[in-house]
């Protein structure tokens, strides 16, 4: 598909739609401001527009749409799977300025948002009334609703309180041919037609623009409680994970850290964790006060039978918060071992645990990479993070052969490609090897139907023909 | 071209920044000016872009020039880029860069105002002899009545309304160089004051407070003559050379005497003279006695909260604080000036909301990019207002002028005022009539 480039006759017609210069952007340090996100490569935007409402979306798009110019939604670029990229050039539809709408229905339970909010925010509002919105992504005090939307984004509250999408009413969307659409309702029961709500969240920017949406919010947790547990082996870790989840307790987090990460955290803050350790799990139960302190209690029991060295439990607050910062800085203390971060986030069952921890110790070894591994352990949702240095060209096509295998493992043990981050054009490529040709081109016929044109981040989740996974920047 | 520059860019440091955004929502000039051109990554990743040969100087100029330098993005960010350095070293460039593009008389207005008046004492008290003159003159009344005023560009006319009363010349001579604890009293610590350049000349009075305030806390205060400006204004305006001409005299100035600590009362001018060592990284000896330096330097605050003060005045009044970026991101002194604000008899302290974020005065910034640092302020503002605080305490001087300007900006000049701690704190001890 050949697109149109950005001319003076088309950045006029853009004009009388966003008459605003503040809001329309063609200087080249503004360009290059928007070329990039989280995770890897630069693309040039031909401009950068700043709408603020859904008339001027669909405006822009009906005209994109007309004239063949790739269109790339975007929140706040902290996507780590190439989601905003323009990697066709064209315009970078910024909607983080779209932030004006916030309500929280408390009666109705559920909060009308504009794309542009950030989740942080919408989490406070709801908990002002005692509510709660549980999509919780590490990323929340940044990343935007309609970046969590069009990623299906997680976090470690996923376990107990799924993902985004359990949590999406209805939708207002703007079509790739630039027509303004409602999907679902303010109602929790709705059941009238094709679920477009489902399709369009975790659809990354391809199907349409999010301009608005309406959530979920549920009653929050009184009382909650943590653990922490330190395990000489790995395995046994994986283990007591098992083990607690069948125990007829179903915790709110479950996270676990291995021994490069305790390492690693220790030498960036020491927080008196144990270096000599294998591995760390985490443990945090809510509800009820009563109904808490018995279940983290039994979960103390079962990670100290199947062998745990140690194990620390926390009621209040501050001291939940002081176990949770050794999980919060694994992120950033493996950046100061080595500056470029490969951050992954394939997922599997959670039986298979074990099993993907030994298979990343191979992939560590064969390929000498520095891989750690953290993540959401009780849904499956592991982090293998590669760090390494993007300037050593050798080393990145190391990584990249890691990464490619650590996806193989993860699909092989009956998992995928993503938990969260979503595809992207990072993991584009091996989205046959997940879904299968048919698979894949059932996805495709109904993107072809959607955006005949192919203007809606073209690029993303559907492979080009012999694309590969690329680290290394030209 | 300015391909020739861009190699000196800071790039390595670069790499430090994995684009996780986390420094964002942190960032004013961001919330502001609402593009990432303007954001701490965008920053970054410009000075990268730059130094790989995708942008000229001439367009990483603008997203550098608008930064406050406030730092709020370092204490923000996860992964530990020093992005002080970066801009530092961005500024640097661009400087060497600008100034074979400028003009020859600019470049000597430049140099004469950097070389000659910032760290030279006697010029700055003759500008504030000549400030005096006009303000007690009634010159002032008189250019206010006939707008003689508006002649100056807005920005400078703003700041000349809340400039504040500077000391007469024969007060500030009679001023003595060593001030002694209430008789009677066993000296606590003996201290050397950092006078500051801009400090001594406008602010003389909060310099004299601070000393009395010390000496009433039961400090031997010693202060020297041979001490010059702390090169802050220097080094944000690229001029690394001539910081790196006042650090040594500095050095050399207070490493002769035999005191606990080295006390300024300028936040601006503490972080300079904390990070003194980063100026000489490499060269063994001075920055070696750089760190003696260093390991001296305390904010006011810090030493006045290990003594004890009288303060036996109440002063009624809702208080809010202004903290200083370079106080709070650099020297990381936060604790002290909220707990000896809430040790004054009958003040009710009340946290504005997003404390941390910067007022937009930031050095020069607000006379430079003077629209730039109004929208700042009156983010800044909205949060005072909504704590309805009658007092704005800062502890910088370029954060007091700014908020004074707040002040007179929201028209609230009968409702409130902004003062520096150390008035307060003198108000409060029965030293000051302010
Ligand atoms: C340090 C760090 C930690 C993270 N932790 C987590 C985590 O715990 N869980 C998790 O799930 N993710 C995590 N992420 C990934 C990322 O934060 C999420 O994917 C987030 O949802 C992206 O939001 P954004 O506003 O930055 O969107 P962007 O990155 O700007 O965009 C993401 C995608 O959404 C599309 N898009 C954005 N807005 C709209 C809209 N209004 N309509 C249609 N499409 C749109 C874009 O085209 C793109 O495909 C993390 C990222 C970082 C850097
Ligand atoms: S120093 Fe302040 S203004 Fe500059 S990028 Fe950082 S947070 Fe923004
Ligand atoms: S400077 Fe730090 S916080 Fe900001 S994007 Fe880079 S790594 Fe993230």
């Amino acid at each position: 598909m050949a697109y149109s480039k950005v001319d003076q006759g088309i950045l006029a017609s853009l004009r009388q739609i966003i008459p605003d210069p503040k809001r329309l952007l063609t200087d080249k340090q503004d360009l290059a401001g928007y070329s990039y996100d989280a995770s890897f490569g630069t693309y040039w935007p031909e401009v950068v527009i700043q709408p603020k409402n859904t008339e001027e979306v669909a405006a822009v798009i009906k005209l994109a749409n007309a004239q063949k110019i790739p269109v790339y939604p975007r929140g706040q670029s902290t996507s780590l799977s190439g989601g905003p990229l323009p990697v066709e050039g064209g315009i970078v539809l910024d909607l983080s300025k779209m932030n004006h709408k916030l309500e929280v229905h408390a009666d109705d339970l559920i909060a009308i948002v504009s794309p542009g909010v950030l989740t942080a925010a919408i989490h406070e509002a709801a908990e002002k009334v005692g509510l709660m919105y549980p999509p919780d992504p590490s990323s929340s005090a940044v990343s935007t609703i309609g970046g969590n939307l069009a990623e299906n984004s997680g976090g470690p509250l996923g376990l107990k309180y799924g993902v985004t999408k359990d949590y999406v009413l209805g939708l207002e969307v703007v079509t790739p041919e630039g027509e303004v659409i409602r999907t679902g309702g303010r109602t929790v029961k709705n059941v009238t037609g094709y679920d477009l709500t489902k399709l369009l969240v975790g659809s990354e920017g391809t199907l349409g623009v999010i301009t608005e949406a309406t959530l979920q919010l549920i009653p929050k947790p009184p009382a909650a409680a943590t653990l922490l547990a330190i395990f000489d082996d790995i395995v046994k870790s994986g283990e007591a994970i098992s083990k607690v989840l069948t125990s007829g307790i179903l915790p709110a987090k479950m996270e676990i850290m291995d021994q490069a990460c305790i390492i690693a955290v220790e030498s960036y803050e020491p927080l008196g964790l144990p270096v000599d350790a294998e591995a760390i799990i985490l443990i945090e139960v809510d509800g009820h006060p009563r109904a808490v302190e018995e279940e983290i209690r039994e979960a103390a029991e079962i990670c100290e039978r199947i062998g745990a060295r140690q194990v620390q439990i926390a009621s209040t607050a501050a001291e939940r918060a002081n176990l949770w910062k050794a999980r919060k800085m694994v992120s950033p203390a493996i950046t100061r071992v080595k500056p470029t971060k490969i951050s992954e986030d394939a997922t599997v069952p959670r039986s298979q645990i074990p099993a993907m921890f030994s298979r990343l110790k191979q992939i560590r070894e064969k390929y000498q990479v520095n891989l750690v591994v953290f993540g959401h352990a009780g849904d499956g949702n592991l982090h293998p993070n590669i760090v390494a240095d993007k300037r050593d060209k050798e080393e990145m096509q190391r990584v990249e052969k890691a990464v490619e295998e650590i996806f193989q493992a993860a699909i092989e043990l009956g998992g995928t490609l993503s938990g969260e981050h979503g595809i992207g054009n990072m993991k584009a490529p091996f989205m046959e090897m997940e879904l299968g040709t048919a698979g894949l081109d059932m996805m495709k016929r109904i993107k072809d139907s959607w955006d005949p044109n192919n203007i809606m981040n073209p690029g993303k989740i559907f492979p080009k023909p012999g694309q590969k996974l690329n680290l290394t920047e030209e | 071209m300015s391909h020739s520059h861009n190699h000196k860019l800071p790039y390595d440091e670069t790499f430090q920044c994995v684009q996780c955004g986390y420094c964002l929502p942190a960032c004013p000039t961001y919330q502001t000016m609402e593009k990432e051109t303007h954001s701490p990554r965008g920053r970054i990743n410009l000075v990268k872009m730059a130094a790989e040969g995708h942008l000229t100087l001439d367009e990483l100029k603008e997203p550098i020039d608008l930064c406050l330098g406030c730092r709020a993005c370092e204490t923000a960010c996860p992964s530990g880029v020093e992005y002080g350095k970066i801009l530092e070293g961005a500024r640097d460039v661009l400087a060497s860069y600008q100034e074979r593009k400028t003009s020859k008389p600019m470049r000597f207005a430049q140099k004469v105002m950097f070389q000659n008046v910032f760290p030279d004492s006697k010029k700055l008290r003759l500008a504030a002899d000549a400030i005096w003159m006009y303000q007690r003159t009634g010159l002032q009344r008189v250019a206010h009545k006939g707008k003689l005023t508006h002649i100056l560009p807005e920005n400078l006319w703003a700041f000349e309304e809340v400039l504040p009363k500077v000391s007469s010349p024969s007060e500030r001579r009679k001023r003595p160089a060593l001030f002694h604890p209430p008789t009677g009293m066993a000296p606590r610590f003996k201290v050397a004051f950092f006078k500051g350049c801009i400090m001594d000349a406008i602010f003389e009075k909060i310099n004299r407070l601070s000393m009395e305030l010390l000496a009433l806390a039961g400090c031997e205060v010693i202060v020297i003559p041979s001490q010059t400006c702390c090169g802050a204004l220097h080094a944000h305006a690229g001029r690394r050379d001539d910081t790196m001409t006042l650090a040594k005299q500095n050095i050399e100035a207070f490493e002769k005497l035999d005191v606990d600590f080295i006390v300024n009362n300028a936040g601006g001018c503490g972080a300079q003279l904390v990070e003194y060592h980063h100026l000489f990284h490499g060269d063994e000896e001075w920055e070696d006695r750089a760190k003696a330096l260093v390991a001296k330097t305390r904010d006011i605050t810090q030493v006045l909260g290990q003594c004890e003060l009288p303060l036996n005045k109440p002063i009624p009044a809702v208080v809010t604080y202004q903290r200083s970026c370079h106080m709070t991101n650099v020297q990381k002194v936060t604790k002290e000036p909220v707990d000896l604000i809430r040790q004054i008899p009958g003040v009710t302290f009340r946290e504005m909301a997003n404390p941390n974020m910067c007022c937009g005065s930031a050095g020069i910034y607000n006379v430079i990019h003077y629209e730039e640092s109004m929208e700042v302020l009156d983010v800044k503002m909205g949060a005072v207002k909504d704590t309805q605080a009658s007092v704005i305490v800062t502890t910088n001087p370029g954060c007091l002028l700014q908020m004074k300007l707040g002040v007179q900006r929201e028209g609230k000049a009968n409702e409130m005022r902004a003062v520096h701690l150390v008035e307060l704190l003198a108000e409060a001890c029965g030293l000051a009539d302010s």
